[in-house]
């Protein structure tokens, strides 16, 4: 099976976005809030300048066609009471100074609408706000521009935007931090039915395709509802390969048995030597032939069934009894007796006992097959660490000189068994049953005389 | 103001030709020296040099290798020599708040912040540049033999009463402050107008009363235990308070209904040759701990954070854009007019 490369997480990446937004919300947040804040601040400041300059320029009035101007105690001192800023004024008439600082530089009003106009600029070596506010005033015959200037610095007002700006800082770290812990909380609670989906589907046993679960939030429904059309077919698809090797077995073996038991027949019937010799071979292919399709089913149903174990406990003796007696009948024809031995007790295996048996038979098979007749086969059931073992070992014609790696491959046959037919399939199947239980398959020479031995070694249970 | 007329004269006119560089009038100047001396603190003052020394040698005493040049002017010396002549001192120190405020307003001083500082009330300095060292309330000092018979005016409103119903024992012998000549007495009256109307009755009476006007309040306080003056309106507490002593003719009255309270000022000019050890000198007038040398040597009030809470009637004049509006000359000369329309009566 190919594992499932994991590429990125969709929690993280929920999470990330939602902490992302949650950033450029707190920067808005922050410079909002700084921004209304040094306006309330700038506003106020505004505000009293022009509070201070409506009390000058109504202190001014006409005496003998002179201008007096009686600044009021009050109109500079509430520009003292705020915060200790530097405060200058200035009162002119038609450009020219009344009183005040002559150099305070006048922005440019207009007396029409008779608002103030205020502008900011560098005065005497620090940043002053001026407020500059004209009116009419009739000195004499003639009528000239009064405009009260009065001018503060922002050095307070320095001071209260950075701590403004320190205070809105402060805002939006805690806003941020607030709808990060949120956005993790939301995050989990997202992912919730996607986790309770994929556990549930982890959970299930290898033999389970039954529909994954009734009810899930909208957007899993397509997921949820493929994965169970899929399992549905998957389970059909199943079912009928099973039907078919069933079906196959079924309708290469009933001819077969019919044209081996039709053979029996005629020779009894046939009198010369060569015709029997003729009939005797054909029982002998038909005999093979019915084995060979045997073993391609088998074949075919444990590379079925291996990626799927049905694995339970067992006892490796009594499967090996179980498969002794299956055989003994063809045993008998060549007068071969089969042994078992080994303790009753241990030997247990966690295995998939169809599939273990078939290994253990076409294991037998082989011995049967290549054992010269009133021989003796010994199966031998032992107990490693944490390993049993399976020897059967017979006294056969041996593996022969020739290369041993390919005696498990897919139709491979030993050089020396040319004369015997084979399908070349009985070790594959064993070594891949064998693989699939995570055990291994080794053929060596029989040790005590001249023969095979083939062992199977399984982890114990 | 207690030396000679001529010798004041001399060594003005003296100073004036050494000084001649500087341009302002130096009235007196002198050198504490000192052994090895590693630095000169230099001291621009209008606050007398007899006043003054025992402090300043005080502050010798701990820090013995600086040497100090005491210089004093006028007020309004001092602020020419500041704000136009940029003359270069470590140290200014004046009673006219209003014009140490304007210096400080205009850009003229420069910031000092320390622990010292700290200790001072919020009333007693500016955009930590300008600091109050003394607390001098302007008070009434009378002659107890002319007010023989007579009750004790508690409060202003019961002094023009009494001057009113009496006019031949007061007539000709009432004096103030002429405030187009002194910055103290101009500063006093428009700190009065502030509080009360009281101020233009005042001066009513008092010009009816033919009002001696005087520069100064040494003069003011001569003529009362000479008997000249059966009292003498808005005179520096601090110094009436030294006479007391030996003239026991001599009363001294505050007003309950409000007493203006003058804080004499140090700051640290913008030309400062060495603006670390004025710091130092700063820290020395306004620390907690030097108040009571500071009552004891010159006699002035030191700084009082608790005054207050005690004395109900206490108005400190407040530091602050305020007293800008004093010194505009427009405002100056319709209240020094609309003064001397009611003082000096034909």
């Amino acid at each position: 099976m190919t594992p499932v490369r994991a590429r990125g997480s969709l929690r993280r990446r929920l999470l990330l976005q939602l902490l992302l937004v949650a950033a450029i919300l707190s920067v808005a947040l922050y410079f909002t809030v700084r921004a209304l804040a040094q306006q309330a601040a700038e506003t106020t400041q505004d505000n009293i300048l022009i509070a201070s300059a409506t009390a000058i320029s109504e202190a001014a009035r006409a005496e003998r066609g002179q201008i007096l101007v009686d600044v009021p105690y009050s109109a500079l001192s509430m520009l003292g009471s705020i915060a200790e800023e530097r405060v200058f004024y200035r009162v002119t008439a038609d450009d020219l100074t009344v009183t005040g600082y002559d150099d305070l530089p006048a922005p440019a009003t207009t007396v029409e609408t008779g608002n103030p106009v205020f502008t900011t600029t560098i005065y005497r070596g620090d940043e002053v706000r001026i407020a500059a506010l004209p009116r009419r005033l009739t000195v004499g015959d003639e009528t000239v521009i009064l405009t009260v200037l009065v001018a503060q610095t922002r050095l307070g007002l320095a001071a209260v935007s950075l701590q403004i700006s320190i205070a809105a800082a402060a805002a939006g770290v805690g806003f941020f931090l607030l709808s990060g812990a949120l956005s993790w909380f939301a995050t989990n609670n997202a992912m919730r039915p996607l986790n309770r989906l994929a556990q549930s589907v982890e959970r299930r046993g290898p033999q389970d395709l039954s529909p994954v679960e009734t009810s899930a939030p909208t957007e899993l429904v397509p997921l949820l509802q493929s994965l169970n059309t899929f399992m549905a077919r998957l389970s059909a698809s199943l079912a009928r390969t099973e039907d078919f090797i069933a079906e196959a077995a079924h309708h290469v073996r009933t001819p077969l048995a019919t044209v081996r038991t039709q053979s029996e027949i005629a020779m009894r019937s046939v009198r010369k030597p060569e015709n029997k010799q003729i009939l005797r071979e054909v029982i002998r292919a038909a005999d093979e032939s019915s084995r060979s399709a045997g073993q391609l089913l088998d074949h075919a149903m444990v590379a079925l069934r291996s990626d799927n174990l049905e694995k339970e406990r067992l006892n490796m003796k009594d499967l090996a009894q179980d498969v002794i007696r299956s055989i003994s009948p063809t045993a008998d024809l060549k007068d071969i007796r089969i042994t078992c031995s080994g303790s009753d007790r241990t030997s247990a295996v966690e295995g998939d006992t169809i599939l273990l048996q078939n290994a253990l038979r076409n294991l037998l098979d082989n011995a049967v097959k290549y054992s010269p007749e009133d021989s003796r086969i010994k199966v031998e059931i032992s107990e490693a660490d944490s390993s049993v073992r399976i020897d059967v070992l017979d006294e056969g014609r041996g593996l022969g000189d020739g290369d041993r790696t390919h005696l498990t491959e897919r139709f491979g046959r030993g050089d020396n068994v040319r004369d015997v037919i084979g399908s070349g399939l009985g070790l594959t199947i064993v070594d891949e049953v064998v693989r699939a239980h995570g055990g291994s398959l080794a053929l060596t020479d029989n040790p005590e005389r001249r023969g095979t031995c083939a062992s199977i070694t399984l982890p114990s249970a | 103001m207690r030396v000679h007329y001529l010798t004041l004269g001399l060594i003005g006119w003296f100073l004036a030709l050494v000084t001649t560089a500087q341009g302002f009038v130096a009235e007196e100047e002198r050198l504490f020296e000192a052994d090895n001396p590693t630095a000169e603190l230099t001291i621009l003052s209008t606050a007398d040099l007899n006043i003054f020394a025992p402090l300043v040698e005080a502050y010798q005493a701990r820090n013995p290798t600086i040497a100090v040049r005491y210089v004093t002017a006028s007020s309004s010396e001092l602020m020419k020599a500041l704000y136009e002549e940029d003359a270069q001192f470590d140290i200014a120190i004046s009673s006219a708040m209003d014009l140490q405020t304007k210096l400080v307003n205009d850009g003229f001083a420069q910031r000092h912040v320390s622990t010292e500082t700290g200790s001072l009330p919020e009333w007693a300095k500016w955009r930590d540049r300008l600091y109050a060292f003394t607390q001098e309330p302007a008070v009434l000092v009378y002659s107890k033999v002319a007010f023989e018979g007579l009750p004790q005016p508690t409060n202003r409103d019961e002094l023009i009463a009494l001057m009113r119903e009496n006019p031949d024992r007061f007539d000709g012998r009432v004096g103030t402050y002429d405030i187009r000549e002194s910055g103290a007495g101009y500063l006093f009256a428009t700190q009065d107008s502030r509080q009360s109307e009281s101020l233009w009755r005042m001066a009513e009476v008092m010009g009816r009363l033919d009002a001696q006007l005087y520069c100064c309040s040494s003069k003011m306080i001569k003529d009362v235990t000479e008997g000249r003056l059966a009292l003498a309106y808005n005179v520096l507490g601090s110094y009436a308070a030294a006479h007391l002593a030996d003239n026991p003719d001599l009363g001294l009255l505050q007003f309950n209904d409000f007493t203006t309270v003058m804080l004499r000022t140090v700051l640290i000019p913008k030309t400062a040759p060495d603006p670390d050890l004025a710091g130092q000198f700063v820290d020395f007038l306004v620390s907690e701990e030097n108040r009571d040398l500071i009552e004891d040597l010159t006699g002035l009030p030191a700084i009082d954070p608790g005054v207050l809470q005690r004395e109900a009637a206490f108005r400190p004049i407040r530091l602050g854009p305020g007293l800008l509006v004093y010194l505009d000359q427009l405002k100056r000369r319709t209240f020094i007019r609309a003064w001397l329309n009611a003082m000096v009566q034909p």
